[in-house]
């Protein structure tokens, strides 16, 4: 057993049965006292113990599994990698293992409460998580043992060791392994299916590389694509890796990006496994690169571009560019030793002329003094304003037949035709991509003046063509247009299509990783024909900037001085990860939570909203559980989290933005999922969204404008809502698949609006900005006051998709108690004042209170079908054939939110349980600010059916178990989103 | 050399000028498009020595003038024969047959400058230059009468830098009968519905947001903006008194120096003050 795990029960023990307090102090203790952790570490068998207990019944199987892997392991414990080795309680022989506990000693107690949580849920999902235990132990043994599979957790950690300052963030690598250990590590499965080592079949890969190079390795036959880029990311020291991707080709000519985190075998089905290491993403800027070596390769691959023909370039530039490809490999140009025919070695353009190298090597000479690296910037500096830089070309014909291009790139689409391009469709502008067999679509948003969305659609050779292209738009705009990537569709949508997401990082978080890294610049050769050196000191990338982020946050938490909250919000890392690791995409999760951890409050609840919807995906029932029984397992973990203690309460703040855009993006992400359930015929869904708020919020709107703004937020702002945010994508394998839809939806970040604001007229720009506030307002507006807490909808034969968002935001203890149906907010608001010091608040409340009653003060109700919501709104995007029903119940409550008083986010925590028909989501935030911590818990249900459904029925029944499930907070916050598919449109 | 126009930067940078003399033939030959009052060749020819004075005398630019042709009524409209960016000149196929010997007498003159030339030779293309927009980070081709796709495609073979893209122009003769660069990064704009929708087009287009000056005039929004070293940002616009209300709009343009320069007669045969010159900005020889 792990010590970890052991640990994790530990404190999860002390939360639940000593109380609040002494949770806090545990946590405390062990992070501040790292003999103590070391103790524990000792004695692995205690750690178990505890750990199997605690627990419910269904824990303890697992755990009988971990101990007899364990001895197993301890034999080949010296050829484990040094994180594997910490986490199992032998890691103790190992000195460098000590170090790094001690120093990460309350990280790890983080972790281990953090861990708590997934166990549980193993426990809840039972047999399957077991099982994956399991094997997750073998495979680490046989991989350990075989020392054949360095596989990228492996080069990770040696690259940790290197940077030795950057504790925390192999601190958080560690908890994505245990993950993995504790809950389903598929990979590993994958992997090493075969007890003994000897057994594992291995393949050999061939991967060209830029410089013209061979690199070649060993796979395990198993291994997912990540372990093989980041072989090959170790081999050429590249730490700024997320730009660049493998390819292989099937039928010749059809390129295809590896999938990192799928199998290999699964995607490229022959043999031999051959692939090219190239620029997957093309940085805009590419002086915004950290490194040189990055910008390096980056050059070679537009050399090659350029060359080939790909990238086109005028004569001028051609020469130009070659000049500066010929400083950054020879130097100065000495007229010594380049004589004449020097540069007809390179090729710059693939029509190299006699007056073109003339051209050339008359510029070389203008570059005297240049170092490589000023060369490589400057032609980077002249390649990136080419017009086709970074865009990826793919063969259509448009409506009418006529042959056109297809480009993806970072700004969004391009339309050629031949070498003219007759249209844009920038990200912002586009609300939907999907294909469906050798089709492409793509659903704009409505031009100015005009009512309704359009589709366009185009015809690709195949389909294999189609998906191909869709899923290189859904990657660059996740990558380009996203904080953090985007959750992959729900699982029980995931027949109708490909659940492919983007499961990288995105290129902020890319940047941002990249800002911290840190060491002295890799030496290399830039000859092209020479062999790139090979020096496998440097550090990895994803490890510094993690590390340092982290403690950032973990700062901000100790700030707060809620430690238990720091744990929590460890915890809910964890939790994301466990549920990522579910997902199958355990490889990719890692360096996803690390830069997750370290974002600002926005983006770190972007995250989990994410990270809540991976729960859904990847695990069902026991979270769902998790609501209604705190005290069981998996659902126990969340629940005390999720409905914090008294003690918490008194000390929490709720963070003002934080609070405001989860209940937007929970909003969003409704629409994106009934959009995707569109494609099942006859979805209808409903979205309650519940949002327990003590905090007075301002109502602006009228109803109409609620109506409205509701309706905006779900439609039009959830394309730009931070929240959609995935960490990885568990796509699916087969290529075979006919449809595949993608919502981008662009964050709500005031640039896009702004964006897309100058590109409409002044009219527009006015509505836009209408609307935006409108928004705002949404959030911070608190009308009805429906003391529903966790809601939790299991009608199982409805044949509506319901969503239920239950937010509960506390602020404290005495507020919640009283908040009731029947009670007026005005005492709250009250209260609320005099804890918190809300600049905006004080008016609006107060109106609110006046204007409306106590129970449900406002109703919004917005039937739009195209026409209806024509009728309400003219400003609206209106939903082609599909008929939306918003209803929005809000407590008037201050909102802290309100005067962009930001709060710190201690942690924030997702969890998606899915049944059959339904799915609910937990998101749990809690916010400290100005010294109170405030716990804000949304849910959402989603009821997904085909027939008649009681919505009334379903609503009343959702506010009734929430209530009950959190009897100690208040609804602040319900919304009910229905969306009922008239007929269906085309795309679908 | 710069590269890719050097950027922003460099945008409207010029050295030289080119243009041709009125033949006395365009008053009663020249293509137009609307019937109207003749042109009075003797305030034309003033007209025109003011701008031909004002590149050479004011603003130090090296004015290549070729001598009119009587056959060729509309020559002094150079700027419809060639496209010139950076260092590549390309000679165009103009929609008009009647123009199409224009070419050759700016053929020569490019050559001279040492131009990378290319000409359009594609029986099926068409391209006027005056649908030609170039704002420094890409092409602008409307597709007019007068420009054709085929015409479009070519220069985009042609300047394989930038972006090219279409925009249809259907109420006026050419693309910049309507717009025209006012600055880097500045599109002036008539505000016509015909023009407000190309400009439209074009923002969707473009990667890249232009600030637009929109003028009450659209024959006021074809005005000619230059980067002169010694005088920074120079525009040669209408005269108050053709359109006061847009020369309004242009005096509010604080950085620019501002040449009002009338064009009444030329504008009766659809003539613009971007027509009357070919800008070229000849690097300083390596």
């Amino acid at each position: 057993m792990t010590t970890e795990v052991g640990s994790e029960t530990e404190v999860k023990k002390d939360s639940e049965q000593l109380g609040p307090d002494k949770a806090k102090d545990k946590p405390e203790e062990a992070s501040e006292t790292p003999g103590d952790q070391k103790s524990r570490e000792a004695s692995p068998g205690e750690a178990q113990d505890s750990s199997v207990p605690a627990p419910t019944s269904q824990s303890s199987p697992s755990s009988q599994k971990k101990e007899k892997s364990s001895p197993e392991s301890k034999g080949i414990s010296r050829f484990l990698p040094p994180w594997l080795k910490k986490q199992k309680s032998y890691t103790l022989a190992e000195p460098k293992d000590e170090p790094k506990k001690r120093a990460t000693g309350e990280e790890q107690v983080v972790e281990e409460s953090e861990s708590q949580a997934q166990p549980r849920k193993s426990l809840e999902e039972a047999a399957e998580n077991q099982e994956n235990a399991k094997a997750d132990d073998k495979e680490k043994h046989s991989i350990s043992s075989a020392e054949i599979q360095p596989s990228k957790e492996d080069g990770k950690e040696t690259e940790v060791e290197e940077v030795a300052e950057k504790k925390e963030e192999k601190q958080e690598e560690k908890e994505n392994r245990e993950t993995k250990e504790v809950q389903t590590a598929e990979i590993k499965i994958d992997n090493v299916p075969q007890k003994s080592p000897k057994k594992i079949k291995t393949v050999q890969c061939k991967v060209m590389l830029l410089d013209g190079t061979e690199y070649s390795c060993d796979l395990e036959k198993r291994a997912k694509g990540q372990v093989l880029f980041d072989k090959v990311c170790e081999h050429l020291n590249l730490l700024e890796k997320d730009y660049f991707g493998l390819l292989f080709y099937e039928n010749s000519e059809q390129k295809n990006w590896l999938d990192s985190s799928k199998e290999i075998k699964r995607q490229i089905r022959s043999l031999p496994w051959i692939f090219t290491f190239n620029v997957k993403f093309y940085p805009p800027d590419p002086s915004q690169l950290t490194e040189d070596i990055t910008r390096y390769f980056l050059c070679l691959q537009l050399r090659q571009d350029i060359a080939s023909g790909r990238l086109p370039c005028s004569f001028v530039t051609h020469a130009l560019l070659g000049s500066y490809t010929l400083q950054a490999e020879l130097g100065d140009h000495d007229p010594e030793e380049h004589r004449s025919d020097y540069i007809s070695e390179f090729q710059f353009a693939p029509n190299q002329t006699q007056e073109m190298e003339e051209k050339v090597a008359e510029l070389h000479k203008t570059h005297r003094g240049l170092t490589p690296a000023q060369a490589d910037s400057q032609f980077l500096e002249n390649a990136k304003r080419l017009s086709m830089y970074g865009v990826d070309l793919h063969h259509a014909k448009d409506s009418e037949g006529v042959d056109i291009m297809l480009g993806v790139c970072a700004n969004g689409l391009l339309i050629y035709k031949d070498r003219l391009r007759i249209n844009r469709f920038a990200w912002p502008k586009i609300l939907k991509i999907s294909y469906k067999r050798s089709n492409f679509y793509i659903k704009v948003r409505p031009a100015e003046l005009e009512q309704f969305e359009s589709t366009i659609g185009f015809k690709l050779p195949n389909h294999r063509a189609a998906k191909r292209l869709w899923k290189v738009c859904v990657e660059h705009h996740t990558f380009f247009r996203l904080v953090s990537p985007e959750q992959p569709p729900k699982a029980k949508f995931l027949t109708l299509g490909s659940k492919f997401r983007y499961s990288g990082r995105t290129q902020a978080q890319t940047r941002q990783a990249s800002n911290l890294i840190d060491r002295p610049a890799p030496y290399f050769e830039r000859t092209s024909s020479k062999r790139v050196s090979r020096s496998l000191d440097g550090a990895p990338m994803g490890v510094s900037d993690q590390s340092l982020l982290r403690d950032f946050s973990a700062a901000g938490g100790r700030a707060a001085g809620d430690k238990i909250i720091d744990l929590e919000a460890t915890g809910q890392d964890k939790l994301k990860e466990g549920g990522r690791e579910e997902d199958e995409s355990p490889l990719k999760t890692p360096q996803l939570e690390l830069t997750q951890d370290g974002k600002s409050l926005e983006e770190e609840i972007t995250s989990i909203l994410f990270s809540k919807e991976r729960f859904g995906a990847g695990t069902s029932g026991p979270f769902a559980a998790a609501s209604p029984g705190p005290a069981e397992g998996a659902a126990g973990e969340q629940t005390g989290a999720a409905a914090p203690g008294p003690q918490r309460h008194a000390s929490r703040t709720e963070g003002p933005c934080t609070g405001v855009s989860d209940a937007d993006k929970s909003s969003h992400e409704t629409l994106d999922i009934v959009e995707e359930k569109k494609q099942a015929e006859f979805g209808i869904e409903e979205t309650l969204v519940v949002d327990e708020t003590n905090k007075g919020k301002m109502q602006v709107a009228t109803d109409a404008g609620e109506t409205c703004k509701v309706e905006h937020v779900s439609k039009k702002d959830s394309s730009s809502l931070p929240s959609d945010s995935s960490s990885s994508s568990s796509s699916s394998e087969s290529e075979d698949e006919e449809v595949g839809e993608y919502l981008p939806h662009h964050r709500a970040i005031e640039e896009v609006i702004r964006e897309e604001q100058e590109e409409e007229e002044d009219m527009k720009r006015k509505e836009h900005e209408e609307n935006t506030q409108r928004v705002e307002a949404i959030p911070e507006g608190s009308k009805l006051n429906v003391p529903v807490e966790h809601t939790q909808v299991t009608a199982e034969d409805l044949v509506q998709e319901n969503t239920v968002t239950v937010a509960a935001e506390e602020k404290n203890l005495s507020e919640q108690i009283k908040q009731d149906l029947g009670e007026e907010k005005e005492e709250e608001q009250l209260k609320l004042n005099g804890d918190v010091s809300h600049v905006d608040i004080d008016v609006a409340p107060q109106l609110i209170c006046c204007s409306e009653p106590p129970v449900v003060k406002t109703e919004m109700v917005t039937i739009s079908d195209a026409t209806q919501r024509t009728e309400i709104s003219t400003k609206e995007i209106p939903i082609v054939q599909t008929e939306t029903k918003t209803i929005t119940y809000e407590s008037s409550q201050l909102d802290g939110n309100a005067g962009g008083d930001t709060g710190v986010l201690v942690s924030a925590q997702t969890i998606t349980s899915e049944s059959i028909s339904t799915t609910t989501t937990t998101h749990i935030t809690k916010m400290v600010k100005g010294g109170v911590s405030e716990t804000r818990i949304e849910k959402r249900i989603v009821i997904t059916g085909d027939a008649d459904i009681d919505h009334d029925e379903a609503l009343a029944q959702a506010i009734k178990e929430a209530k009950e499930q959190h009897p100690d907070m208040s609804v602040t916050r319900v919304v009910v989103h229905k969306e009922t598919e008239l007929a269906e449109e085309d795309e679908d | 050399m710069a590269g890719l126009s050097g950027g922003l930067a460099a945008f409207g940078r010029c050295t030289h000028a080119v243009v041709r003399a009125l033949p006395e033939s365009l008053c009663r030959q020249a293509l137009r498009s609307t019937a109207g009052p003749e042109v009075d060749f003797a305030r034309a020819e003033r007209e025109y020595q003011l701008y031909v004075g004002v590149l050479r005398g004011k603003l130090g630019l090296q004015v290549l003038e070729l001598p009119a042709d009587e056959s060729l009524p509309d020559c002094v409209f150079v700027e419809d024969v060639a496209v010139v960016c950076e260092e590549t000149a390309l000679l165009t196929r103009p929609g008009a047959p009647s123009r199409r010997k224009e070419v050759e007498a700016m053929k020569r003159v490019l050559e001279s400058l040492n131009l990378n030339i290319v000409e359009m030779v594609d029986e099926n293309a068409t391209l006027d230059g005056g649908d030609v927009l170039f704002t420094g980070r890409e092409f602008f081709v409307g597709l007019s009468k007068r420009t054709n796709q085929r015409g479009a495609e070519i220069l985009a073979d042609t300047f394989k830098d930038y972006a090219v893209s279409t925009v249809p122009v259907h109420d006026s003769l050419h693309l910049k009968s309507f717009c025209s660069m006012a600055g880097p990064n500045l599109i002036a704009i008539g505000s016509s519905e015909a023009a407000q929708k190309a400009l439209k087009t074009m923002q969707q287009m473009s990667d890249h947001r232009y600030d637009k000056l929109t003028v009450p005039d659209d024959a006021a929004a074809n005005c000619v903006y230059l980067n002169i070293p010694s005088k920074g940002h120079v525009l040669l616009h209408r005269a108050p008194e053709e359109y006061p209300e847009s020369a309004k709009v242009f005096e509010k343009l604080k950085d620019h120096m501002l040449i009002p320069i009338a064009n009444t007669e030329l504008e009766k045969v659809d003539g613009s003050l971007t027509c009357c010159s070919v800008l070229i900005n000849k690097a300083s020889e390596l």
